[in-house]
C-alpha cells in the first residue's frame, strides 16, 4: 500500500536521500505554474486539513486576499498538543524534508514571504530534529534568499521555528497566532479569520503539519491521483495514531476510509487478551466517543465518523477495554480540559471545573443519578458558548459518553436524588425544621 | 540576584528578534534561553528580559505565567514530568506516579530536599503510542514499567553521585 506522507524509505530525514528520491522537484514544478493553479490543484484534490476540523485545504488557501500591501504568513500548526494524537513528530522525525517543501510550494501559493512552523515546547528533541532538517535546506539553498537561484525563480521565503511552551490551547489557530507573536496564548473572536486579520494583523494561513506534507506528492502526482486514494470526500491518507488497550500502539499511515475495526484488529494487533471493547475515542480526546458495540462499519474518514456520531479530529484513536473505568477516564480527560482553559470565557472556565467537581464525586461513589443530567447540563451550557472550540472540546466527551454509556453510569450512581444543600435549606425552611440539624 | 545574560545567549536572543517583524515575538525564544542559562524564570529575569526587548515586564510575566513550560520556582536538577492522561493512564500511567512519588518523596510540584530531583504531574506529552512515559528534563522515556522506572530512578542517582565524585 502506498505511503504518501511516511514513505518507508531508510535515512529520508537526511537532505541527500530526500533529494536522490525526487526531493524538491515539487516545488520545482509548482514555481513553473501560477499560484493561482497550485490553490486549484490542491483545492480539486480534496485535501482536507488533517488537525481536526477537516476543512478543505485548497478553499482555506484561497481566502487570502490578492491585493494586499500587507505581508502575508504562513504558519505550520505543530503544537500536537490532543491527547491520543501523536503523528506530527513522525513527520518531523522521519520526513522534515518534504514539509519543509509542503511550506515552500503554499507559500508561493498564497503569497507569504515569512514561514512559522509551530512546535509544542514539550518537542524538544523534534525541534533539534526539525531545526537541523532547516538548516540542510538553507545550506542547499531551498530556502531564504538563495532558494531564487536555486529554483530560477524571483520567489523566496523564510522559515522559522517557533517553540511553544506547554500550552494546549495553542494548537488553536488565532492562540497560536497570539502565542508566536510573543503574547499570552488566548483564541481571538472570529471574525475576522486569519486570511484577513492573523500574525500582527496580516493576511495569514494555518495549517496543520500533515496537511503541508500531503502538498508536495498532490504536485508531483496530480490532484486527480490523490483524489482516488481512499474515500473520495476526504481523500488521502491519513496518520492514525492507535493508543491505549491495543497490542501494537503506533501510528499506521492508512487510506482514509479504512475500517476502525481493521484499524484495532489487524494493523494494531487486537486487544490484550482478546478482551471485549468497552469505548473507543477515535480522534484525539475532544471527540465524542463510541460503544464498543457500535464499531462494526465504521470508516474512519470525516464525513463516516461524523455520520457515526463523531468526528475525525486528528486521527488519534484511543481503545479502552472491558476493564476500564469509565468514569475515571472521563474524570481525566475532564481534568485535562479544567487544566488547559485559558480562563478567558467564563462557562469553559467556571463549567470545566464544575464538570471535574462532580466526576471526582462520582469517582468517591458520592454520586447521585441527578449528578448526570447536571453533567449533561453544564456540559450543554459550555458548548457554542465560547471563543474557541476548546469549549466544545471540553463538553463533547462528557455529554455523548453520559449519553451513550447511561446504563454504565447510572449504575455508578445511588439512584436516591440527591438535592443541593440550598435546595435543602429551602425546603426545609418551608416545614420549618430547625436549620441547625441540616447536615450534608 | 541580579541577572544578566551571557553575550552568547544574547546573540541568540538578537538572533531571534530578527525572525519577526516585532521584538516581542521573540519573548518566548528570551524565556527559553533565561531558563537555561538560570534554571528558573526569577523576577530579575523577566527584568532583564522586559529590558533586553524593550517591552514592559508585565508582558513578560503574562507570558510566563501563561504557559506552564516555564519554571516560576527554582526545579531540580531532574525534572520529572510524569503524563498521566487517558492513553498513559490505561497502560498504567499512575502506577509510575506513585512509584516515583514514593522513591523520591516528594508530591506533584515538589523539589527533593537535596534540589536533585523534582516532580510535575503533565498533561499529554505527544508519546500515546509509546505509552506509560515520563520526560526527564528534556528527554523522554518511553514504554514505561514500575520495573524500568525504577531502574531509571536509580541510574540518575548513580550518575548525580558520579558526578560529585568528580
Amino acid at each position: 500500500m502506498e505511503k504518501i506522507v511516511l514513505p518507508e524509505i531508510k535515512h529520508l530525514h537526511l537532505i541527500d536521500v530526500y533529494l536522490a528520491n525526487g526531493g524538491f522537484n515539487a516545488a520545482r514544478k509548482a514555481f513553473s505554474q501560477s499560484p493561482d493553479d497550485i490553490i486549484d490543484q490542491v483545492k480539486k484534490s480534496g485535501l482536507r486539513g488533517r488537525g481536526g476540523a477537516a476543512f478543505s485545504a485548497g478553499l482555506k488557501w484561497s481566502f487570502m486576499p490578492k491585493t494586499t500591501t500587507k505581508p502575508k504568513y504562513l504558519c505550520v500548526n505543530g503544537d500536537e498538543s490532543e491527547p491520543g494524537s501523536f503523528k506530527d513528530r513522525q513527520i518531523f522525525e522521519f520526513n522534515p524534508h518534504q514539509l519543509i517543501e509542503g511550506i515552500l510550494i503554499t507559500c508561493y501559493a498564497i503569497g507569504a514571504k515569512t514561514c512559522y512552523i509551530y512546535i509544542r515546547g514539550e518537542y524538544h528533541k523534534w525541534i533539534r530534529l526539525m531545526e537541523n532538517a532547516l538548516a540542510d535546506a538553507y545550506r542547499h539553498g531551498f530556502a531564504g534568499e538563495q532558494m531564487k537561484e536555486k529554483f530560477n525563480t524571483d520567489f523566496s521565503c523564510e522559515i522559522y521555528v517557533h517553540k511553544g511552551a506547554g500550552a494546549y490551547i495553542c494548537g488553536e489557530e488565532s492562540s497560536l497566532m497570539n502565542s508566536i507573536e510573543g503574547k499570552r496564548g488566548y483564541p481571538r473572536v472570529k471574525p475576522p479569520f486569519p486570511a484577513q486579520y492573523g500574525l500582527w494583523g496580516c493576511p495569514t494561513t494555518v495549517n496543520n503539519v500533515e496537511t503541508i506534507a500531503n502538498v508536495p506528492p498532490i504536485i508531483s502526482n496530480g490532484w486527480n491521483w490523490f483524489a482516488k486514494i481512499g474515500e473520495p470526500k476526504h481523500p488521502g491518507t491519513i496518520l492514525f495514531g492507535i493508543s491505549g488497550h491495543v497490542n501494537k500502539p503506533g501510528v499506521y499511515e492508512l487510506p482514509s476510509g479504512t475500517l476502525l475495526t481493521d484499524l484495532i484488529y489487524n494493523y494494531a494487533g487486537g486487544v490484550p487478551g482478546n478482551k471485549k471493547i468497552l469505548c473507543v475515542i477515535p480522534g484525539g480526546s475532544s471527540m465524542p466517543p463510541l460503544r464498543g458495540d457500535q464499531l462494526e462499519g465504521i470508516k474512519m474518514d470525516a464525513e463516516s465518523l461524523k455520520a457515526a456520531g463523531s468526528a475525525i479530529g486528528t486521527g488519534g484513536v484511543m481503545v479502552m477495554d472491558e476493564d476500564t473505568d469509565l468514569v475515571k477516564v472521563l474524570a481525566r480527560i475532564t481534568k485535562f480540559y479544567y487544566h488547559e482553559s485559558c480562563g478567558q470565557c467564563t462557562p469553559c472556565r467556571e463549567g470545566t471545573g464544575w464538570m471535574l467537581k462532580i466526576l471526582n464525586r462520582i469517582l468517591r461513589g458520592e454520586g447521585s443519578v441527578n449528578d448526570l443530567d447536571l453533567l449533561i447540563s453544564v456540559a450543554n451550557n459550555i458548548e457554542g458558548n465560547t471563543i474557541c472550540a476548546l469549549g466544545d472540546a471540553a463538553a463533547w466527551p462528557v455529554k455523548f459518553m453520559i449519553e451513550r454509556f447511561r446504563d454504565y453510569f447510572e449504575e455508578r450512581v445511588s439512584k436516591e436524588i440527591k438535592l443541593p444543600v440550598a435546595n435543602k435549606v429551602h425546603s426545609m425552611r418551608k416545614t420549618e425544621f430547625p436549620l441547625a440539624e441540616i447536615k450534608n | 540576584m541580579d541577572f544578566k545574560f551571557t553575550r552568547e545567549n544574547l546573540d541568540k536572543i538578537n538572533d531571534a528578534i530578527k525572525r519577526y517583524p516585532d521584538k516581542q515575538a521573540a519573548v518566548m525564544h528570551a524565556l527559553w534561553i533565561a531558563q537555561a542559562q538560570n534554571g528558573w524564570i526569577s523576577n530579575e529575569v523577566m527584568q532583564e528580559i522586559a529590558k533586553v526587548l524593550e517591552i514592559n515586564p508585565e508582558d513578560v510575566l503574562g507570558v510566563v505565567t501563561f504557559y506552564t513550560m516555564y519554571h516560576q520556582e527554582p526545579v531540580g536538577k531532574y525534572h520529572l514530568q510524569v503524563c498521566t492522561n487517558v492513553s498513559c493512564m490505561l497502560r498504567g500511567a499512575y502506577d509510575i506516579y506513585e512509584t516515583v512519588k514514593k522513591s523520591l518523596g516528594i508530591e506533584n510540584m515538589q523539589v527533593t530536599a537535596d534540589k536533585k530531583f523534582s516532580l510535575e504531574e503533565v498533561e499529554c506529552m505527544g508519546s500515546c503510542g509509546s505509552a506509560p512515559m515520563i520526560a526527564v528534563n528534556e528527554d523522554y522515556y518511553e514504554n514505561l514499567t514500575v520495573e524500568k522506572i525504577e531502574e531509571i530512578l536509580k541510574s540518575l542517582t548513580l550518575t548525580l553521585s558520579k558526578e560529585e565524585g568528580v
